[in-house]
């Protein structure tokens, strides 16, 4: 079946996974050149401490995410599917807003709320707090601001579909067989929906762990992620052939993720939740 | 389950709100203020705006962003229409594989996307430009489109195109007069989804954009560099706000045809 999507998606999805593949095998000669000679070398220096380093970061970060996307976006889905009565339209369309507007400008209004001469530091020099600013840009805790900024509402959209399928009758029933609100909570709402925790941490995790212009913008050497990483090794240096197997390995870590999750039953959920 | 939230789940959704949208009102108040460097409060001026309309830096990378992302609706949604009548239509061997690739470019970091199709453009030799950034944005449009037709297609009432198939419509006027329209607001939604995707892309643009060829969100990245300015601020406020303004008329617009 050659319709033109599959046609579309070989030439310039797949066939560039495969130029990936083949670059990976090659080496750097000088000034950024390719040597055209086989070589398992780039996958031998995924061991660089230094890439386990930012490897390690990028991992904690995006799990950090996934937590606080968790906790917060299970709040406004709760409040939402439960409290938002005739608003809950005008909610949901302002938690899907952001989706259309520019993630760059998003991450920038960040650094005018957190640079040296920026609005919090503004605010605490005008009230006499400090006398010099505080370096709030440029490190791990600017990024994961960003990061949670960016993908929360990827967090509330299956949350509140799996808040909305509840059935209703299965708390009252358990009110009226003693049960506290706690424990209904703890004991039916949340274990019921599982999916939607489990889709919403795939959708924010699999973005975050690759995000390239939130460490770009906000996180400086100190907050240093595998995205920025390959993009040096693309832009910078110009090794190519490391940068190929760096970014081979971020994507067989999502499509192997995504995999296990889809394995896991969950795979519907997920992508009707992002239409 | 009805009645009064608890106090501190509305407090936590309000501070939730807040932090999803005090930014974006942090860059609108200041593309307002007079002062040059860092942040100021007093006064209010419209002259960054002013900058911003004046500058053909800006002017031409605007023009680029709608050169990319005027097609890329275009051919995207033509072809997520054909591809999920395909998909949802008919079966045919690979069915499934078919669909696990087409999630690809949606699930893979935009960055590994980026850097994959330069080095496709590098490894064919073909130079960097307004074509190979429209190519990379029709490939994550495409899988876009796809999903909102398809979406929309599972709520036909297939009942209708049979009856016009028993009234005598041949296949394709059935489709032609019946289904399409029916399709109509799921490839209208589609194309409100993929414009704003394409226009504001900066990732993949990065990779694949050339010397002459930067896109209004690349233009505003290297402005970026040069540090916060309230002309940036300005900038961006237009960005964030002139598609929303569309979407939101869409969306109207769409409400009072159904």
């Amino acid at each position: 079946m050659l319709s033109p999507a599959a046609l579309w998606l070989l030439l310039f999805t797949l066939i560039p996974i495969g130029v990936a593949v083949y670059y990976s095998f090659l080496t750097r000669g000088p000034w950024g050149t390719i040597v055209y000679e086989f070589t398992f070398d780039s996958y031998r220096q995924v061991l660089d401490p230094l890439f386990l380093e930012i490897f390690a970061r990028s991992l904690k970060l995006a799990m950090l995410t996934v937590a606080a996307c968790l906790v917060g976006g299970y709040a406004v889905a709760y409040w939402i599917a439960l409290y938002g009565g005739r608003h809950k339209n005008l909610l949901l369309f302002l938690v899907i807003l952001p989706f259309w507007t520019s993630p760059l400008v998003r991450v920038y209004s960040w650094m005018i709320i957190l640079s040296d001469h920026g609005l919090v530091n503004t605010f605490l020099g005008t009230t006499g707090l400090i006398d010099s600013p505080v370096p709030l840009l440029h490190n791990e805790t600017a990024v994961l601001i960003g990061l949670i900024y960016t993908y929360v509402p990827f967090m509330i959209l299956p949350l509140y579909a799996s808040l909305e399928r509840l059935d209703r009758s299965v708390l009252e029933a358990a009110s009226d067989l003693g049960a506290t609100a706690t424990e209904r909570f703890f004991k039916i709402t949340l274990p019921l929906t599982k999916g939607g925790m489990l889709a919403g941490s795939v959708l924010v995790f699999a973005p975050a762990i690759g995000e390239f212009i939130i460490p770009e913008l906000l996180g400086g050497a100190k907050g240093m992620m595998i995205g920025k990483f390959i993009s040096l090794k693309f832009l910078g240096l110009r090794h190519w052939p490391l940068g190929s197997a760096y970014s081979l390995l971020l994507l067989t870590m999502v499509l192997l993720l995504l995999y296990l999750y889809m394995r896991a039953g969950g795979g519907k959920e997920a992508f009707q939740e992002r239409q | 389950m009805k009645g009064k939230s608890p106090p501190l789940l509305r407090v936590l959704c309000i501070i939730l709100f807040a932090f999803m949208y005090g930014p974006l009102l942090v860059l609108i108040a200041f593309s307002f203020t007079p002062t040059e460097y860092g942040i100021g409060w007093e006064g209010f001026t419209l002259k960054w705006y002013q900058e911003v309309f004046t500058n053909n830096n800006i002017l031409n990378a605007l023009n680029v962003s709608l050169m990319v992302a005027i097609p890329c609706v275009l051919i995207s949604t033509a072809i997520g229409t054909l591809t999920a009548f395909i998909i949802y239509r008919s079966r045919f061997f690979g069915r499934g594989l078919f669909q696990g690739i087409l999630y690809i470019p949606l699930i893979m970091p935009d960055l590994v996307m980026g850097v994959t199709l330069l080095l496709l453009f590098t490894f064919i030799g073909l130079s960097l430009g307004i074509m190979t950034i429209l190519f990379a944005h029709v490939s994550f449009s495409i899988p876009l489109a796809t999903l909102v037709i398809i979406g929309r297609m599972q709520r036909i009432d297939r009942r209708l195109e049979e009856a016009a198939m028993d009234l005598g419509a041949d296949e394709w006027t059935t489709m032609r007069k019946v289904t399409l329209p029916l399709l109509m607001p799921g490839i209208l939604a589609a194309a409100l989804l993929v414009f704003p995707w394409s226009f504001n892309d900066f990732v993949i643009t990065y990779f694949v954009s050339g010397v002459g060829s930067s896109t209004l969100p690349i233009r505003v990245y290297s402005m970026i560099r040069l540090g916060v300015s309230p002309m940036v601020n300005a900038l961006g406020t237009l960005i964030v706000v002139v598609p929303l303004i569309l979407v939101v008329f869409g969306m109207l617009m769409e409400k009072r045809r159904v």
